[in-house]
Formats: structure tokens, sequence, C-alpha cells
């Protein structure tokens, strides 16, 4: 059977023991369809970078799932009836990752190896977007400018 | 003439022993391959390979589409 990494977004304002509870109910979509489910990585409350279905924020859980695919196409078309789900992404890949993703890694440490000043074109990009949100060129509204100030913020810390 | 424009030629990011793997999921390392405006940046300036840069681009959408990075930073 295949692997499949799937990614989905839980709407902001149902709590945690409902994701779990929402977690489970997909597990049991996979097994029913005779898959299995490899691994189960809550990342939690997350801003997201821009509005989903008038949300700005959602539960992000990522599932590693050893299935036909027949139990992804049901496990699917549930998650759109699902009011709760913003999105989802499923994806083939040839194996998984043994060790948890990025995500819960880059929470504790920021120890990953930098390049040196070699490589300050896209290096400097990305770090002036950071923590410097003011030189972006004439914001017409100041609603809008904050929306982008809570954004890449939340990508730093991430 | 030429050699008064030479210029070392920067090596793929992305070949190598300890090359990071390119993931949807590591948004710090998108990132560095986004403008300001949150667009890809053209492998030219970057000297990411061809074939690391479809890679690239096809992350950087997948994360997009997860709301991990915005379309455009406004």
């Amino acid at each position: 059977m295949p692997f499949y990494e799937t990614v989905f977004i839980a709407r902001q304002d149902i709590a945690v023991p409902q994701v779990e509870a929402l977690t489970d109910t997909v597990k049991s979509i996979i097994t029913d369809q005779g898959g299995s489910v490899a691994k189960v990585e809550q990342w939690g409350l997350r801003t997201l970078a821009y509005r989903v279905k008038k949300n700005r924020k959602g539960h992000y859980i990522l599932m590693n799932i050893d299935a036909p695919s027949a139990a992804i196409t049901e496990m699917e078309r549930q998650m759109r009836i699902n009011e709760d789900v913003l999105r989802y992404l499923t994806i083939r890949v040839d194996e998984f990752e043994e060790e948890p993703s990025v995500m819960m890694r880059s929470r504790g440490s920021d120890d990953r190896p930098r390049r040196g000043p070699r490589d300050e074109n896209s290096f400097d990009n990305s770090n002036s977007r950071d923590d410097a949100p003011a030189p972006t060129p004439a914001a017409p509204a100041p609603v809008v400018e904050a929306a982008v100030e809570e954004t890449p913020a939340e990508g730093a810390e991430a | 003439m030429s050699r008064t424009f030479f210029r070392r030629r920067k090596s793929c990011p992305f070949v190598g022993p300890n090359a990071p793997t390119i993931d949807y999921k590591d948004i710090k390392l998108l990132g560095r391959f986004l403008s300001e405006r949150g667009k890809i940046v053209p492998s030219r300036i970057t000297a990411v390979s061809n074939k690391k840069q479809r890679r690239l681009a096809t992350a950087v959408k997948r994360a997009r589409y997860l709301a991990l990075i915005p379309y455009v930073v406004k």
C-alpha cells in the first residue's frame, strides 16, 4: 500500500479535545478501509498566513498514513463534508519521516546550520521580512499593515 | 575584458552531503528563497539547480496552500 502524508487544518474555535476526537474519526475511517496510521502530529493552534473561510488561526494536524487509495478518497470526502476542517492536503511520499517533522523540531531550539555571508541575497531578504515590516512600500490601509506584521512574526517563531 | 566581470559561480545549496531536504513544512528554509513580497526568487540569483528549483517551487506552493506562508505579502 502506498504511503501518504496528510495535513489538515481544523477550525480555530473548536477545543483541543474536539480536535483529538476529529483526529480519531479520521483514523477510524482509515483503519476501517484496511489502512494504518503510522504517526499523528499536532502542531497546535497556529496563525494562518491569510484568512481561510474567515478564520485567522487553525489547528494543524499531520498524519502519516499507509492505506489503499480508496481509504484516502473516503477520508477526503469526509473532510470536504466536515465543516470543522478548513483545508486538507494529502501527498504521496516514498517513505515516512521517522523523526518528528520540522514543525515540531523547530519549536524548541534554533540550531539549524545557517549559511555564511555568501548567501546574503536570499538570507537578507527573509531576514528583513521577519523583523522589519516598516519598510514595506506604501501600505494603504493600517488594518492590512497590522495583518502583515502578525504573519512573518509567526513564521519566525515557528 | 570578460575577466573584469568574472564572478565566482555559486553552487546549488541543495547539492552536497549535508544539504537540506526540500520540504513544504520547513517554512524557515523556504523563506530564504522568497522575496520580501513572498515571490519565489529566480534560480539565477539563488543558484539553485534546475531540478531543485522545480522541487522548491512545488514545496512553496504546497506551503502556500496550507496557509503556512502567504501568497502575497502586502
